[in-house]
């Protein structure tokens, strides 16, 4: 018998309906008024927990003192890189965002303009914990709006690592403090001359390493040659970044010096991508690395249970501050970033995603969190806490540096220009471009990057 | 079910001819024929334009767009703005040229030609050595990407298996990874991939009659003369499918090279899928991303027309 072409129809209209519900097309996100949703960025090494644990502990805090709330945590597993990109992807769409993200400065801003973060003010006047936070921590998360999008969770600085035994054997002080570029670079000779077998310098650079060449590297050396007041990579008064300095092209120049007279790592070496890795976990441990540009961060890679541990680091390595270029003040120059917390602009339950984060941000926690994860305090009552600051060897070091300390111009492009740096960086590390082309290189992808948003300086 | 057709031959434009006598049938009964017909697989259907078509659609409409991952909240139509970028983009140019190189050295030259020199040696040898030689091949083959990215950096690596063979030669060692790294990951692409065309080549020289190459032998055609003259000439359509499967494989590598060598040092190893993802992910310009996608799937098309015409060409 012949089929009815009218039950065809509803066949397919039923199919349809089925691939409808199956890719979730239409319908609600069923999110709960009652439960705040978290996502934060788990660590890619199985053995590091300390932010599962913290958020762990805050979870059963907050639930035992609002009864009736749940916390969902929502762990991505994931590098850098690639946090970013799950979690932008994430913020999209109300189906998918959580009520409460964990953002890194580095992008906050570029998230910022694409309307996917939520303003905190009106909160913020309302939380009088927010009066002891520190006032370039909370610039760190300032939209060029001048709103505020996010609560720092601690920062990070940089500075000089050196291996006091490699030090004695080039007879150079255990104390040691370098006033200026120079005395970098002289420290890095005289162990090439007199402890052979080691890497006298390391300086990050290059692509494969990503930001930690941008910031670990050229930003500590480019924010130490002006006077320490203006920024040297963007103008805020005609919000330009700015080509082609002569500051620039010195830190470029440095770069080309350590790699040049092979004070630095083999080129090859410096240009892979596992290179970070291996600083921490082989270099420095193994006595083969004369002196480290590097974050504050290192002890946690370091520390009881995280697979490498090396508790005599403190009395194997000293610490310096990375001097400005000919000494001029402040002295010292050191860069920060660090994490916030912010509420997505389609979260759905933003008041109670602020009461999670006045929680999490207690003294109490803040200080157990900044201790658990080697962070630097923003937190003025935390930084001046005796437990805080004998908590572990290096902490009063680097939470020293935050008053000479710069944050990174993290508007939109700054992903794009961080990326130009790196190439200049590799340019003159192998040794394909000089100085100059590796600069004027910099400026053309400036322009590029920034939709030619450039002044000269 | 039972559809009321009176022949089960495939559908022709014209009515089919009933039998003598009867009248022809009108056109609604073949519209609903057609229709029933295509029933069972219309689940299917519907799925495929959902999950495939949708999204290549969308793709190929963002290609046009500036959108973005983050930096801006909207994002409008650009035109053609995306691909003038791209060309005249010093990284794009050098991503196409590595990834021509990429596909030549370890797809065309590499897999092809090894692929058929083991499948033609392998006909000649005892079982065991066929076993042995098979089982080394595909064992390659059937390794995670991963896992076969992770296993020839440590090959190629400075303090790697190569350099510690070439210092017991006593020959000189360099970097490979560092100094030639499209060879180090072209290279490690053959290595990963020749089984795919043994295999191939296997099944097509085992289709060729034996009396053709006894024939030859008798004739006092040496072997090269009847590779060239017979069996060349006789599986000439496994060797156009072959390139083709293989050169679109070989097209979008990307584990591999990004194991190996995350297409540095300097971009020397940037092929074309890994310019895109750092476009599209990690300088967040989707847009421009999927432009360049789309580029790759032109040079795809290219390549496989010109295998095409090689397939239609008759014995």
């Amino acid at each position: 018998m012949p089929v009815r072409p009218t039950a065809v129809l509803p066949a397919l209209v039923a199919t349809a309906l089925a691939a409808a519900s199956l890719t979730a097309c239409g319908g609600g996100s069923g999110s709960d008024p009652d439960t705040v949703k978290v996502s934060f960025k788990q660590s890619t090494d199985n053995n590091i927990k300390v932010l599962d644990t913290f958020l762990g502990d805050i979870k059963k805090q907050f639930e035992k003192e609002n009864p009736g709330k749940k916390v969902e945590l929502i762990p991505i597993k994931a590098p850098d890189a690639e946090y970013y990109t799950k979690v932008q992807q994430m913020l999209r769409s109300p189906k998918t965002a959580p009520d409460l993200v964990y953002e890194d400065t580095f992008l906050i801003n570029s998230d910022i303009i694409s309307g996917y973060l939520k303003p905190l003010d009106d909160y913020l006047a309302k939380w009088p914990d927010w009066n002891q936070f520190i006032d370039t921590a909370k610039a760190a998360a300032r939209g060029e709006d001048g709103k505020t999008y996010g609560v720092p969770d601690g920062t990070d600085t940089r500075g000089l690592w050196f291996d006091k035994a490699i030090f004695a054997k080039a007879g150079l002080p255990a104390n040691w403090q370098p006033k200026t570029w120079d005395d970098v670079l002289e420290a890095a000779r005289t162990i090439k001359e007199k402890v052979p077998g080691v890497t006298p310098l390391n300086v990050y650079t290059g692509k494969p390493v990503g930001e930690a060449a941008t910031m670990q590297g050229f930003e500590m050396l480019l924010y130490g040659t002006n006077d320490g007041t203006s920024d040297p990579l963007y103008d805020e008064s005609s919000k330009k970044w700015i080509a082609g300095s002569q500051g620039f092209k010195d830190a470029l120049a440095f770069v080309e010096t350590v790699y040049k007279e092979k004070l630095g790592p083999d080129v090859a070496d410096a240009l892979d991508p596992n290179f970070p890795t291996r600083v921490r976990g082989e270099l420095l441990p193994e006595g083969k690395l004369g002196i480290n540009l590097d974050g504050s961060w290192l002890p946690q890679d370091w520390l009881e249970g995280s697979g490498h541990e090396w508790p005599e680091w403190s009395e194997k390595l000293g610490l310096a501050a990375m001097p400005t270029q000919n000494g001029q003040a402040p002295g010292k120059v050191s860069m920060s970033g660090g994490w916030t917390w912010a509420i997505p602009d389609k979260a759905a339950n933003p008041d109670l995603a602020f009461q999670f984060i006045e929680t999490m941000q207690t003294k109490a926690n803040a200080k157990k969190w900044y201790i658990a994860n080697s962070g630097i305090a923003v937190r003025k009552d935390v930084a001046a806490d005796p437990e805080y600051v004998k908590a572990q060897p290096g902490i009063k070091f680097f939470t020293d540096l935050v008053s000479s300390t710069h944050y990174r111009p993290a508007f939109k492009a700054y992903p794009q220009v961080s990326t130009a740096v790196q190439e200049a960086m590799e340019g003159v590390t192998t040794g394909d471009m000089s100085v100059e082309e590796a600069a004027s290189g910099y400026d053309e992808a400036l322009k590029a990057a920034t939709d030619d948003q450039v002044v000269e300086k | 079910m039972t559809a009321a057709a009176p022949h089960a031959g495939p559908e022709t434009a014209k009515s089919p001819p009933g039998p003598p006598g009867s009248p022809p049938a009108p056109p609604g009964n073949q519209l609903r024929r057609t229709l029933t017909r295509a029933l069972p697989v219309s689940p299917a259907l519907v799925l495929l334009v959902l999950f495939l078509a949708g999204p290549i659609a969308y793709c190929a409409y963002i290609a046009f767009t500036d959108l973005q991952l983050t930096g801006q909240a909207e994002s409008s139509f650009v035109g053609f703005e995306n691909f003038r970028k791209a060309f005249q983009d010093e990284a794009f140019l050098n991503a196409v040229w590595l990834t021509l190189v990429f596909t030549v050295l370890s797809s065309l030259v590499g897999q092809n030609t090894l692929g058929l020199a083991l499948a033609a040696l392998m006909q000649r040898a005892s079982k065991p050595v066929r076993t042995l030689v098979g089982g080394i091949v595909i064992t390659a083959w059937v390794l995670p990407e991963v896992v076969a990215g992770f296993l020839l950096y440590a090959f190629f690596r400075r303090e790697g298996t190569l350099n510690a063979i070439l210092d017991w030669l006593h020959l000189p060692s360099q970097n490979w990874l560092f100094t030639l790294p499209i060879l180090a990951v072209s290279f490690a692409n053959v290595w990963r991939g020749t089984a795919f065309s043994m295999l191939v080549y296997s099944a097509a020289l085992n289709e060729i009659p034996k009396e053709i190459t006894e024939a030859a032998e008798v004739d006092g055609a040496s072997g090269w003369r009847r590779m060239w003259h017979i069996t060349l000439p006789m599986i000439r359509r496994s060797i156009g499918t072959n390139l083709m499967l293989n050169t679109l494989q070989t097209l979008s590598v990307f584990g591999l090279i990004w194991v190996m060598t995350r297409g540095g040092p300097g971009g020397k190893s940037q092929t074309l899928p890994l310019f895109m993802y750092e476009q599209a992910f990690q300088n967040s310009l989707i847009g421009y991303g999927t432009a360049v996608a789309l580029l790759l799937l032109l040079v795809g098309s290219a390549f496989s027309l010109v295998y095409m015409r090689l397939l239609r060409t008759e014995v």
